[in-house]
């Protein structure tokens, strides 16, 4: 039982921090997830006066992933009843060329105005909509909710540590004592150290364990599926191998940092 | 025969402007039985822990079997402390380990085998009376028997001296000469050296010994 109540403590410790991160890995996956659904639903319209090739377009902006001409046989269809046949021939001669610009991945507002600057460097481009307007609401609103989530993870972080140190301290008195002893009796440093990280390696991937499970779990849960899913977000926000290794990585050289402070800590006592 | 402790004007201080040993000059045979005494706070223990390196002498030379304490490396001041057994007065039993592991220490520590130390920790505690308990741990034993179990560490792994810090200090008649008799037989059976500090020499011992008095941070050899 007391065996238990010593791991307990810096298993608590670690699941926190843990926790934590996984939060913070998991938001900005389903964040990154949501902005490769916007990029992919955002374009810029460009209105010039001449021909201009997807090459020419890419050499204004890294950016630019293609460009796609708009056809505006749909207006002009419209106008057929009332115009004669050579005025429309002359229309469409005289009509300038429409293109919907794809970008390569989400852009920042100021991305946006520099697209736009360079696409007007252009004299035969007369006109460029980017719908910055509406984007900056939503660019905002995702910056505002990765910033939380980073406020979030960065102050549990902190009081775990506290939390860790405060632990730390208990385990330097807890630990000294053998280690003391032991060194009277003659052990090697390595020897008098291994049982504090083999506690320390243990608890840590104890502590890695349970934070994977309960991410498994509630990332499985129809609840969050669905929530997810709503918002057009279709893929596992948990991902079993890769953050499992992330957590056992982290935890285990928190836990490892946390004993070898000790070991460096430690002075034999006369 | 040959000195397995040779001490030349040795100074001891926790420090320096109170000086507890002053420049004292000593030896020990090898396997002799040897008692250190004095009053309380003369510098007996202090004496002692400067014999397995916990101390640093202030000044002088002393040597534990050819080696200058002084001058050790951590790696044959290791050596050599696992070839001594040591035991205390507040008897630095490891409370979450069981009675068999705290036994077991320096054999873990010499890396011997592991059921051959099992053999040996189970032929100790035997001696000790304390067979029985081997599962228990520090706190829920005696202070008789905590004193007893930290004599069967001292003992298991065949150290080649002992040294005891008010060995029988705080126990029962019992204990206390059990752990005397344990001293006798390590000495006479095995020819371990034994040096122990105690502020009384017990009248019931059978073994020829030599005997150390620390006055006024002098060192006076007793005839």
């Amino acid at each position: 039982m007391k065996s238990i109540k010593n791991h307990f403590s810096l298993i608590v410790a670690l699941f926190a921090i843990l926790f934590s991160i996984e939060v913070l890995i998991i938001n900005n996956r389903a964040i990154n997830a949501y902005e490769v659904k916007l990029a992919s639903n955002y374009s810029i319209i460009v209105v010039s006066n001449t021909l201009i090739t997807n090459k020419q377009f890419k050499s204004y902006s890294p950016y630019i992933a293609t460009s796609k001409e708009l056809s505006a046989e749909k207006i002009i269809s419209k106008l057929q009843k009332n115009i004669s046949k050579q005025n429309i021939q002359l229309l469409k001669l005289a009509m300038p060329k429409f293109y919907q610009l794809k970008l390569n991945h989400y852009p920042t507002p100021y991305q946006i105005k520099t697209i736009t600057n360079a696409l007007f460097s252009n004299p035969n481009i007369t006109k460029v909509q980017d719908f910055s307007n509406t984007y900056n609401t939503t660019f905002k609103l995702l910056l505002l909710l990765k910033t939380i989530t980073q406020i979030f993870t960065l102050t549990i972080f902190i009081i775990t540590i506290l939390l860790i140190s405060k632990e730390m301290r208990i385990w330097q008195l807890k630990h000294k004592e053998r280690m003391n002893i032991m060194g009277l009796f003659g052990a090697p440093v390595w020897l008098r150290s291994a049982v504090l990280f083999r506690l320390a390696i243990v608890d840590a991937l104890i502590a890695s364990a349970i934070t994977a499970m309960l991410f498994y779990i509630i990332s499985q849960t129809r609840f969050i599926k669905a929530q997810l899913s709503s918002i057009g977000i279709n893929i596992n926000i948990f991902l079993p191998v890769q953050d499992g290794i992330t957590l056992v990585i982290i935890s285990t050289c928190l836990s490892i940092i946390l004993a070898s402070i000790i070991i460096i800590g430690y002075k034999e006592e006369i | 025969m040959n000195n397995i402790i040779t001490a030349n004007n040795i100074s001891l201080s926790y420090n320096q402007n109170e000086t507890i040993i002053n420049k004292a000059s000593f030896t020990i045979e090898n396997g002799s039985f040897t008692f250190i005494t004095g009053a309380s706070g003369s510098g007996k223990s202090t004496l002692l822990k400067s014999l397995y390196g916990a101390l640093k002498l202030d000044s002088g030379t002393l040597l534990i079997g050819g080696t200058e304490l002084n001058k050790i490396s951590s790696k044959k001041l290791n050596f050599l402390r696992q070839n001594i057994g040591i035991v205390f007065q507040d008897y630095k039993l490891i409370k979450e380990w069981d009675v068999e592991k705290n036994v077991m220490l320096p054999l873990i520590i010499g890396g011997f085998d592991k059921d051959l130390s099992k053999q040996q920790v189970h032929k100790v505690l035997n001696h000790v009376k304390l067979n029985h308990q081997s599962n228990k741990y520090p706190l829920e034993l005696s202070g008789g028997e905590q004193q007893r179990v930290a004599m069967a560490r001292a003992l298991a792994h065949n150290p080649i001296m002992i040294l005891a810090d008010e060995p029988t200090g705080n126990l029962d008649d019992y204990s206390a000469e059990l752990i005397w008799h344990l001293l006798e037989g390590a000495n006479q059976q095995l020819k371990t050296t034994i040096v122990v500090v105690t502020h009384h020499i017990p009248n019931t011992l059978k073994v020829r010994y030599n005997h150390l008095h620390i006055e006024y941070g002098e060192i006076y050899e007793v005839n």
